[in-house]
């Protein structure tokens, strides 16, 4: 029997399913049907991480003559063990819009002029040059991304903070998880989650706090989902500010108030220690109490400067101050009820359930962002839940590579690959390995994201290069930050592969290859790093990150510092960096066992990967046969004392409404890629504003009436979706951002958390009106 | 012209009415699990819209409870 391409393809479809089916299912069979073996094909077969979301689930993109025709999750990927979602699948047609940058535009005389890449990036390298001779070193700086692969982020910090000597380097990750990073920092000592998707295996409940998995990380959900199917006991609990797709499918949904979420992880510590639930041996051994300053401030005001200052404290000062969040005061400020909080409590302190905690940008995008990453902390830490199979506090990411390229890389103003500018130590290492003086290096960290917008508005940087992001759709109190960027004597550099409101305020765009157009490496949320070949053909003059920005270093003198040749400069690029972690800490796998495997986590120690850090079982760094919390000086983990503190902006009588801002299934980001994939678009092909019923009710609008929204900073007319995939609660309308039509940032607040300084995109106050 | 692979969760107690309801639609083939809880669906529709309705009234389903896909081509 000769197959059909048709049903060759429908063929390989099935084993696709049978294949992820056996791996979440071990020993699972079909009735009548069993996969068979497929003749060879034209197909060629390759693995690549996902190019969107921080889950990182390895694909197998299938290249037929020089295009990229198919996609299916790859069973040899422990992440997603052949499942993908519906982005994933189509993530290919992303390469093949109509509309892909494939030559370099200058501006002259206000239009955008085509322009052979060569001579542009003459422009852009001459143009870095006048702006430092004029006004400095620190007059120039880059703006990346958690979407960079990790050689176009090592080569940013390379450039600017070793050659130039400039700390101006910032990412958007700073918008999405600079504070799971702090609170890291701060109650570990080392940045990164210490457990690993295995604990999704593994645990008996979930509490999610403030995420939408469902929708961000479909498919960490569809795992969870099928633990719960396996094994009956397993339990999902939705703690949220507004019903999702996530609420539906857990077994018990919690909404509270925004920002009191502070209240319910005190309350919930309450409860465990005053019913004596604490585990009392591990915390004697491996913890230890401490507090900051509190009325810490919301950084709304240009050159706010905060420095935390640590005590230690004793656990009596500690069970004092959790007096004043008893689940009854709890209640008060959050809407849970105190039953809901004891039971919370009670499920996090059952000594024969494993907890995972799960958190993305509800508790990460928060004025007290540091702070809530911290007390979910105490939680695990005060029963001793922590770093074993399924007892897991993860702080899951946004972006393919925040963690991999931004968080391990340093492309944060104050970092470097290995440790912080400020270090002198740290910055001898980074000019030895980058081979440049150490007084290159500055030990004064410049501006963190929001500053950097502000400092371009203010004039004190006239020179920016960004790339991978679309910051004038993502930045809060946007129109600031866009009429700062058009002001006269401002350089934009604009690294992009299809025009967008960033591209339009570019003075030269330089066209980017694309995901699987060049080789790279992400790293997702669980430490792991994966490599991608290249596997189709750049378009026109696209050129990969990484080399346009060595072109320019080129063009800037040196040479020395960027020798590799085209051929073999992302491997070079990967041996070099990694000499930064060559520790057992953080060790990193070689460029060839990354090029054969489907990801490896670090640390990478003697060929074995480290699944849970911090615990000796597992942790080849820890110094003894239990938990060893290594990354602080006293090996403990640091419980904090962290109060409840309200919002920078709440609703009040003139905006009585909160807006909620975020992301939706189909579309990654601001839309820039999915919005040019067909069915996605299709799927959801405008924002909108999500109104409770009765809300909508008193105000006369229906399902589509146009709505006018308005905080103090814009407004904003666009169609209310009642009932629709998400619903908040009376008082509150959600957004999502994905749509450049409608800059709902316009309307967003940029205060930040003073410790992280990731703004708060989750609660500002406005008005609505009928349109 | 797509063609797509998911896994299918049904709702408890609910396989067979799942297998019923995917069985009994256009474009959709169905490999249910002896063992599981679980079954494979293979859609192969003529065009995106067709596939993108398809999907719509699959996940309206009563019976259903969660598709993960595994499988995806609209290059055919
Ligand atoms: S869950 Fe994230 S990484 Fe996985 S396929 Fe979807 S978008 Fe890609």
């Amino acid at each position: 029997m000769t197959l059909t391409r048709r049903d060759f393809i429908r063929a390989m479809a099935l084993k696709s399913a049978a294949v992820a089916a056996a791996t979440l299912f071990p020993g699972i069979s079909f009735a009548g049907w069993t996969p068979t073996d497929l003749p060879a094909d034209s197909i060629l077969w390759s693995k690549t991480p996902c190019r969107f979301c921080g889950t990182g689930c390895g694909l197998l993109v299938g290249v037929s003559g020089q295009r990229a025709v198919a996609v299916k999750g790859d069973p040899n990927c422990s992440v997603n063990k052949g499942l993908c979602c519906v982005k994933g699948y189509h993530s290919i047609q992303i390469l093949y819009g109509n509309d892909r940058f494939t030559t370099a535009y200058v501006r002259k005389n206000g239009k955008m002029v085509p322009t052979p890449i060569e001579d542009a990036l003459d422009i852009v390298a001459s143009q870095m040059k006048a702006s430092i001779e004029k006004n400095g070193k620190d007059s120039v700086s880059i703006y990346g991304s958690g979407q960079w692969s990790i050689p176009d982020g090592y080569t940013a910090s390379k450039f600017f903070k070793g050659c130039i000597g400039t700390n101006n380097v910032e990412a958007n990750a700073r918008l999405c998880m600079a504070s799971a990073v702090t609170g890291c920092l701060t109650t570990f000592g080392l940045d990164e989650p210490m457990g690993c998707y295995e604990d999704i295996d593994n645990a008996d409940v979930f509490i999610t706090w403030g995420n939408n998995m469902a929708e961000m990380h479909p498919v960490l959900f569809s795992r969870m989902l099928a633990n719960r199917k396996s094994k009956t006991h397993v339990q999902i609990i939705d703690l949220t500010t507004r019903s999702t797709r996530s609420s539906l499918a857990a077994d018990k949904s919690i909404l509270f108030t925004p920002q009191s979420d502070l209240a319910i992880a005190n309350a919930i510590c309450y409860e465990i220690v005053n019913n004596n639930w604490v585990n009392q041996e591990f915390v004697a051994n491996h913890v230890s109490f401490h507090k900051g300053k509190t009325n810490i401030g919301y950084g709304t005001e240009d050159h706010f400067q905060f420095t935390e200052k640590a005590e230690t404290i004793d656990f009596d000062e500690f069970k004092a101050f959790l007096s004043d969040y008893t689940p009854e005061l709890a209640e008060k400020i959050s809407g849970v009820s105190a039953e809901d909080i004891k039971y919370l409590a009670a499920l996090y302190a059952d000594p024969d359930k494993r907890v995972t905690s799960f958190w993305t940008m509800g508790m990460n995008q928060h004025t007290r962002g540091t702070w809530i990453n911290n007390l979910v902390y105490n939680i695990h830490l005060l029963t001793g839940k922590i770093s074993t199979p399924g007892n897991s506090p993860f702080s899951l990411t946004g972006q393919p590579s925040a963690c991999g390229t931004v968080r391990e890389v340093g492309t944060l103003t104050h970092k470097l690959p290995h440790g912080v500018v400020m270090n002198e130590g740290d910055r001898k290492m980074a000019a030895k390995i980058w081979d440049v003086p150490e007084t290159n290096i500055d030990p004064k960290p410049t501006f963190h994201t929001v500053e950097m917008f502000r400092a371009l508005d203010r004039g004190d940087i006239n020179f920016m290069w960004i790339q991978v992001t679309n910051p004038m759709v993502t930045m809060p109190n946007l129109k600031r930050y866009r009429e700062g960027a058009q002001k006269e004597d401002r350089f934009i550099v604009v690294s992009e592969i299809y025009p967008t409101p960033t591209s339009d305020v570019a003075d030269v765009i330089l066209p980017s290859a694309l995901w699987v157009e060049r080789e790279g490496f992400f790293g997702n949320s669980e430490r792991r790093t994966q490599h991608n070949a290249q596997l189709v053909p750049k378009p026109g003059e696209a050129m990969c990150n990484t080399w346009q920005l060595i072109q320019v270093a080129r063009r800037m003198g040196f040479e020395k510092q960027f020798p590799w040749k085209e051929e073999t400069y992302i491997e070079d690029i990967w041996n070099e960096y990694t000499k930064f972690h060559d520790n057992p800490k953080h060790r990193m796998a070689s460029y060839k066992v990354l090029t054969e495997r489907s990801g490896v986590q670090w640390p990478f120690v003697d060929g074995k990967e480290t699944r849970w850090r911090y615990n000796g079982k597992y942790d080849p760094a820890c110094q003894a046969d239990t938990w060893d919390f290594y990354g602080k000086p006293d090996h403990k983990a640091w419980v904090w004392l962290r109060p409840y503190e309200p919002a920078a902006e709440s609703p009040d009588r003139e905006y009585p409404f909160w807006l909620n801002t975020g992301r939706v299934l189909e579309h990654w980001h601001t839309g820039s890629m999915t919005r040019r994939i067909p069915i996605l678009h299709k799927a959801v092909p405008e924002s909108y504003v999500e109104i409770n019923p009765e809300d909508a009710r008193s105000l006369g609008v229906v399902n589509g009436s146009k709505v006018k929204i308005s905080s103090r900073r814009g407004s904003i007319v666009m169609k209310a979706s009642i009932n629709g995939r998400g619903n908040p609660p009376e008082g509150m309308v959600f957004v999502p951002f994905f749509d450049e039509s409608y800059l709902i940032n316009e309307l967003t607040l940029d205060a930040f958390c003073p410790i992280s300084k990731q703004p708060d995109y989750k609660k500002c106050a406005v008005k609505l009106e009928r349109a | 012209m797509p063609i797509f692979s998911f896994l299918a969760y049904p709702e408890k107690n609910m396989k067979d009415q799942l297998i019923k309801d995917l069985s009994h639609m256009d474009y959709c083939e169905v490999k249910p699990s002896e063992n599981q809880d679980v079954l494979i669906l293979l859609t192969d529709t003529p065009d995106e819209e067709t596939n993108k309705d398809l999907i719509t009234t699959i996940k309206a389903l009563k019976s259903l409870q969660s598709l993960s896909m595994t499988f995806g081509h609209t290059d055919v």
